[in-house]
């Protein structure tokens, strides 16, 4: 799509649902939100952007392939799960910080295995989506 | 008792699919961490076993939520026993694959594919909350999904449909089922369920339930009638996937069947009389369905078909004798099962072909490896002493018990069947005259293969014939562990205070 209102909408419009993603990624512990709506906004920050400038620009902007997100993801999201294996209790619980860190809040394992979930997300969703438009 | 280390099984398999996915542009390296994380996921699983077997039924609430109310994972020996018996059909088909699974198929994610079936499988064993399981057998589904098409022939994909439809349908009556029971009862752990069922009231209902249950596990292993779509879709793929898949996908199914109905629904006459018939035609159909086809793979098919009837029988059945009778031929069936879909990938790789009419002549060519071929065909057969005979034996025993001759009748006529399409398959593939087959210029012969490939096929065809063989020598150990199992599905007191510790 070759409309100027739009092309320069994306580039602000990237780095603003990025930072919205996050956001509801951090949020969703408590209240509706998480790392999978996380990832797909994430996703769809990228997705306008191929759709303004063309699948070739957003791939230079994400420089790696997005495939190589699921298994970090997944990587992130065991190690979390499998944490407290380590210290004698059982497989998923919860590990909390004593202390919160200011703005986010108390940080615990359910934080690191939710950013898994918003890698693998946006891994999945790009490698589909650019695989897809590469075929068009 | 309550141990935090009985999910190793499940995430010791993710991580291996996790690593293997780091590596996903190198292929040898991917080879050799399938290998060796299943060489260690199988010492995980002994130990677990022989943990089981020293301590009693091993317990773990995950995330330290307590049960009913958090999902419980229950290594009791029945699970312990499959969770290995998966490991090693895992470690098999792992090693065949090397030999055997085309580059296109690894570049693909073949190898991280199988490891995340494994782990749904061992899950699928290890879980004792129902919903849960249902999680599981998604997984299991959605892996095999992958593994049935990847590499895109065209037949695969023919057969990948009738699998896909077929599956979903069947998870859409087991999702309604479990609706229904928690709506029912307030519940979905298994162990809490078991007490909750046996006090409501609507016993109709009840009823109703269980027949869904029935019908959705009847589905996923392939019981009469509602087995069309496995002989439809088995042979499509590579050796090694229908090698797992015949091993170990149906009987996921058996398993839950007789999970569900020793602990939640205790049957009446009425459901026994149901799994019963349904039985005898299951073992009826597979046999007779197995003498009509030709490719060989589509004999083993139906072959399947025929011998998830002898299991449904010990659960029609319902006797400590019957089952155990039952569960030992699972443990034959798992390791026979994979081993002949690799044999069947052997002879294809040989020969170019896997049809009966055009193969022969093969004793001649390969009198060692037709020995080794042997073994499974007539471990399969079961003639004393080797590992089919003894599971018959138990369930005609417990069936004699209950004096239920039509299904002794059954039961033999099954054994007959199989015992003559085995005969026919022998005397045509290895006896025959053999003919001059074109040689075909897309396949890789056997003799093309590199050293290490074909070491590493027959390496796993020669671990699972001495394993069928060590169950058939050493059957009273494992009768021993089969009678355990059919002791503690029968009296499910134990688990449930396992779980609920009361």
């Amino acid at each position: 799509m070759k409309t100027i209102i739009f092309k320069s909408a994306s580039v602000y419009l990237l780095p603003l649902l990025l930072l919205f993603s996050v956001f509801i990624l951090l949020r969703g512990h408590y209240l509706p939100g998480g790392g999978f709506v996380g990832g797909l906004m994430a996703s769809i920050a990228f997705v306008i952007h191929s759709f303004a400038n063309g699948v070739e620009n957003t791939k230079n902007i994400v420089k790696f392939h997005p495939g190589f997100l699921m298994p970090v993801g997944l990587a992130l999201a065991l190690l979390a799960g499998s944490l407290p294996l380590f210290t004698g209790e059982t497989f998923m619980t919860g590990l909390w910080m004593d202390q919160p860190v200011p703005v986010i809040g108390t940080v615990g394992t359910a934080l690191f295995f939710d950013t898994g979930v918003y890698l693998v997300v946006i891994g999945v969703t790009l490698t589909i989506i650019f695989t897809i438009s590469e075929g068009l | 008792m309550s141990n935090p280390y009985i999910v190793l099984p499940v995430i010791f398999q993710l991580f291996v699919a996790v690593t293997l996915m780091f590596s996903w542009t190198n292929k040898n390296l991917q080879k050799l961490i399938s290998v060796v994380g299943s060489l260690i996921a199988l010492l995980i699983s002994i130990s677990l076993l022989i943990k089981v077997n020293q301590e009693g039924i091993q317990t773990m609430q995950a995330g330290g939520w307590i049960a009913p109310f958090g999902i419980t994972f229950v290594a009791d020996t029945f699970s312990a026993l499959l969770v290995l018996l998966t490991a090693i059909s895992g470690l098999a088909v792992s090693v065949f694959s090397v030999g055997s699974i085309r580059n296109a198929r690894v570049r693909f994610g073949y190898f991280p594919i199988l490891h995340l079936l494994i782990m749904g499988l061992s899950g699928a064993f290890l879980t004792g909350d129902i919903f849960n399981l249902y999680v599981w057998f998604e997984i299991i589904i959605i892996s095999s999904f992958v593994l049935i098409t990847i590499g895109g022939e065209k037949a695969q994909l023919e057969g990948a449909i009738k699998y896909v439809a077929m599956n979903l349908l069947a998870s859409v009556v087991f999702l309604t089922a479990i609706a229904i029971l928690y709506g029912l009862t307030g519940s979905l752990n298994m162990a809490d369920l078991s007490l909750q069922v046996a006090k409501v009231e609507n016993r109709g209902l009840v009823n109703v339930t269980a027949i869904l249950f029935l019908v959705g596990f009847g589905i996923k292993s392939a019981v009469f009638p509602l087995y069309f779509w496995l002989p439809a879709s088995y042979h499509t793929p590579p050796p090694a996937i229908s090698a797992i898949f015949g091993g170990l996908l149906t009987k996921v199914g058996v398993y839950a069947m007789l999970r569900v109905f020793t602990l939640i629904f205790v049957p009446d006459t009425f459901l026994t009389t149901v799994i019963t018939v349904m039985a005898m035609l299951t073992i009826f159909s597979g046999g007779v369905g197995a003498l009509m086809q030709n490719n060989i793979r589509k004999v083993f098919s139906y072959l399947i078909i025929c011998h998830i009837g002898f299991m449904l029988a010990g659960l029609g059945i319902y006797s400590t004798l019957a089952l155990a009778g039952a569960v030992f031929y699972l443990v034959h069936d798992i390791v026979v099962k994979t081993n002949l879909f690799m044999v069947s990938g052997l002879i294809f790789k040989i020969k170019g072909t896997y049809s009966m009419r055009l193969l022969g002549g093969f004793y001649k060519e390969q009198p060692l490896m037709s020995l080794l071929m042997a073994i499974p065909l007539f471990s399969l057969v079961g003639i004393p002493p080797l590992s089919g005979f003894w599971g018959k034996l138990l369930l005609i025993q417990g069936a004699m018990d209950s004096s239920n001759i039509l299904l002794i009748g059954f039961i033999l006529l099954g054994s007959f069947l199989t015992l003559f399409i085995i005969a026919k398959l022998w005397s045509e593939v290895f006896w025959k005259d053999p003919q001059i087959l074109p040689k075909k210029e897309h396949i890789k012969y056997f003799d093309e293969l590199k050293p290490l490939k074909k070491r590493a096929m027959l390496a796993s065809v020669v671990f699972l014939s001495i394993l069928s063989l060590g169950i058939g020598f050493g059957a009273e150990w494992v009768m021993r562990i089969a009678m355990t199992v059919a002791e503690n599905l029968m009296d499910p007191s134990a688990y449930i205070q396992a779980v609920l510790g009361t």
